[in-house]
């Protein structure tokens, strides 16, 4: 079973995405910023992270970017979840190495067209 | 709703789109006919029926097979007809056509996701086909969905489903909370309204043929005609796309399945003799 990492700083997201994603066979865990994040990243390396862009303590781009430079840290597949929905956000994330983009609101079809996309279903 | 009523709407559906109405159709039509109902300033579903029946108004009932018909659709829909275009159906007929031209018909293009994901597609493998074009055609019944193909604007939940990111990076500007698509990519689809159950012949000679998630809406007889209207419009060597609930097997010798594509069909020739020739230069 592949994990998933839900970084965002909502609880209902986190709840949504959670129920979408075991209904996906996912493991799910969570995580309330991207520095918490970090650290369950540190301890052990998911399949995916599902992240959200503007949180408290460590927002999302800056959290993908201390990932990368982690140990394993280039595996883990990335696809950014947010209500951040111009170009300019959506190029950076992808440049920072995002595989995909979901701008919010979403739905089970979005997230699971979005996870085939870039294999991980 | 009346019987009378009911039944007339279908008769007019079956004319008009060859769309069948089921049995026990009641919820999809107070569905799909309640805000029509509201816009066109009837009291409800059933004043609107009972209009339709006895006024014959022809813009009335536009609106109303527009309505009704489905027009559901995404970007690179299914996946497998993209894939197997650019593993199998582009590479044999690069081959093939020395002038590098190749016409695709997208018949029952809803709002252009289908002619659009088509011209993307030849966008990323230009580098590797420099010589050929391909020429995308794409009809549909409804003026509605046509007028929005052909504006390519698309809304945030439109373009999240089907379109990988890059792509929708590449192709996409933001206007509004709105996403458009290049010039390019709209230029290079011609949009054209066409009813299936009119004469196909004026569509002319085509390559490949995209007919998906149309014909479960028709009877026997009329996926039969539009089949072999097909048929006669592509050459041997030409390809033809069902939806992946769609065969046609029981329905015609015209075409064969292609063997481990599925949902790809190619000319049967052992039917060549029985079928009807293109004629052409007659009226």
């Amino acid at each position: 079973m592949k994990t998933c990492l839900v970084v965002d700083d909502s609880r209902v997201i986190r709840k949504v995405a959670r129920r979408i994603l075991e209904n996906l066979q996912f493991e799910v865990l969570e995580a309330n910023d991207g520095l918490e994040a970090l650290n369950m990243c540190k301890d052990k390396m998911p399949a995916a992270v599902l992240l959200d862009w503007n949180m408290p303590v460590m927002d999302g781009i800056t959290f993908l970017r201390q990932l990368r430079k982690e140990d394993g840290g280039k595996d883990p597949i990335v696809v950014f979840c947010t209500t951040e929905n111009d170009l300019a956000h959506i190029t950076e994330a992808l440049t920072e190495g995002a595989s995909e983009y979901i701008m919010k609101p979403f739905d089970g079809e979005i997230l699971e067209a979005k996870f085939s996309e870039v294999g991980l279903i | 709703m009346t019987p009378e009523d009911i039944d007339h709407l279908a008769a007019t559906l079956k004319t008009r789109s060859g769309l069948i109405l089921g049995s026990d159709k009641t919820y999809l039509i107070e569905s799909r006919l309640a805000p029509v109902a509201r816009r066109e300033g009837f009291a409800n579903v059933s004043a609107l029926l009972t209009a339709l029946r006895t006024k014959r108004d022809e813009k009335l009932m536009t609106t109303v097979t527009d309505a009704m018909t489905t027009n559901e659709t995404f970007f690179f829909r299914d996946k497998v007809p993209f894939d197997q275009f650019r593993s199998d159906v582009l590479p044999a007929l690069a081959r093939t056509r020395i002038n590098g031209d190749i016409k695709v018909w997208c018949a029952a293009c809803s709002t252009g996701q289908e002619p659009y994901s088509l011209a993307m597609l030849m966008d990323e493998m230009r580098m590797i086909y420099p010589r050929v074009s391909l020429d995308i055609l794409a009809t549909d019944i409804s003026d509605r969905c046509l007028e929005k193909a052909q504006s390519g604007l698309y809304t945030q939940f439109e373009v999240q489903r089907g379109l990988p990111i890059q792509m929708m990076v590449k192709h996409f500007e933001k206007i509004d909370e709105m996403w458009r698509i290049s010039p390019k990519i709209r230029q290079s689809v011609r949009f054209k309204k066409l009813n299936l159950l009119d004469d196909l012949r004026l569509i002319g000679r085509q390559d490949v043929v995209y007919c998906r998630n149309v014909l479960i809406y028709f009877d026997l007889e009329t996926k039969r005609r539009v089949l072999e209207q097909i048929a006669n419009l592509l050459p041997d060597d030409g390809y033809l796309f069902l939806g992946a609930a769609e065969t046609v097997l029981g329905i015609t010798e015209s075409f064969k399945p292609m063997q481990g594509m599925r949902g790809l069909y190619i000319k049967n020739q052992a039917s060549q003799n029985s079928a009807r020739p293109l004629r052409v230069g007659t009226a």
